[in-house]
């Protein structure tokens, strides 16, 4: 269990000391790329951090209100169909990069989410709602709708198939 | 009720902590490959195979991450250049369903079985459901 740990606080540093690595490597021989990509990271940095308070704050509202059997109700294992438009509107409604969902989703998950709901919570934030006039100004009405339909119904394709995978392998 | 709260925010916290190391690597490795990527380098790779093109775009779009509102971008103006336009929609897809920049993020958070197969399943699904828009699309 100890050990488990333990790897577990390795894996989590060690891709962060494999970056800086590369880092110090664009560093010695291109000190116009090393800065380049610095100041890009803060960018991502100063324009994330809104996005990132607002997830924390959504997870602190998740720990405070919903409980583990709230979730098993709406997003376990007995789930039905509202399980699955639950999922399909988190995802569209949720904002930010992917990555800054994953603790929400395994925090949810900890607490009985289904994996197939975790992975059409996860498809589905293809869809965005407060992008479509740009979606629309680039590929026009037709495009979009079609686009989105397609993108809602298969991410309970998604969802089935990661799924029945997980239980295969 | 503020012991519940306190109990909430640093069960929160401990979760953010131990993310934290992975996302500034994900952040770091995403500004390199932004920095070192030629803006015209996509548009070399595209061929106009219509076979070739969805997975092309497909690949090119598992390997990006960003806002989506940069793939519109990017994918507007691969079509004004004449890239096929199922190329472009499985690169947009695969663009917001797909990392593997995060992937080793997404291993260690959600499991790493879980992360391997719902990539996998994402980026093929980004090419079946490209050919499908583009079939569609063509019926109107």
């Amino acid at each position: 269990m100890i050990v488990d740990k333990l790897k577990k606080i390795a894996n989590k540093w060690i891709f962060l000391y494999g970056v800086v690595l590369l880092y110090i490597i664009i560093f010695i021989f291109s000190f116009s790329i090393f800065s380049r990509s610095l100041r890009c990271f803060l960018n991502f940095i100063i324009k994330l951090f809104p996005a990132l308070f607002l997830v924390f704050l959504i997870m602190v509202l998740i720990n405070l209100f919903i409980d583990k059997k709230t979730i098993l109700k709406f997003l376990g294992k007995e789930a039905g169909a509202k399980g699955w438009i639950i999922a399909i509107f988190a995802g569209i409604l949720s904002t930010g990069p992917i990555y800054m969902w994953y603790p929400v989703i395994s925090d949810l998950k900890n607490r009985g989410m289904k994996n197939s709901l975790m992975a059409c919570f996860l498809y589905s934030r293809a869809v965005k709602i407060f992008l479509m006039p740009m979606m629309i100004y680039y590929f026009g009405i037709k495009f979009t709708f079609v686009f989105t339909i397609y993108l809602i119904l298969f991410s309970i394709i998604n969802g089935v198939l990661v799924d029945r995978l997980l239980h295969l392998f | 009720m503020f012991k519940r709260l306190k109990q909430s925010i640093i069960k929160s916290a401990t979760t953010f902590g131990n993310i934290l190391p992975i996302l500034i690597g994900v952040l770091l490795l995403v500004s390199f490959v932004i920095i070192v990527t030629p803006s015209n380098f996509f548009l070399n790779i595209f061929t106009n195979n219509p076979f070739v093109d969805p997975f092309l775009g497909a690949i090119s779009g598992s390997i990006l991450i960003g806002n989506p509102i940069l793939s519109y971008i990017l994918g507007g103006e691969f079509i004004e250049r004449g890239i096929s336009e199922v190329a472009v929609i499985s690169f947009m897809i695969s663009w917001v369903t797909v990392g593997i920049a995060q992937l080793p993020m997404e291993s260690l958070v959600l499991g790493k079985k879980f992360a391997i197969i719902r990539n996998a399943v994402s980026f093929l699904l980004s090419i079946i459901i490209s050919i499908l828009i583009y079939l569609t699309l063509g019926l109107f």
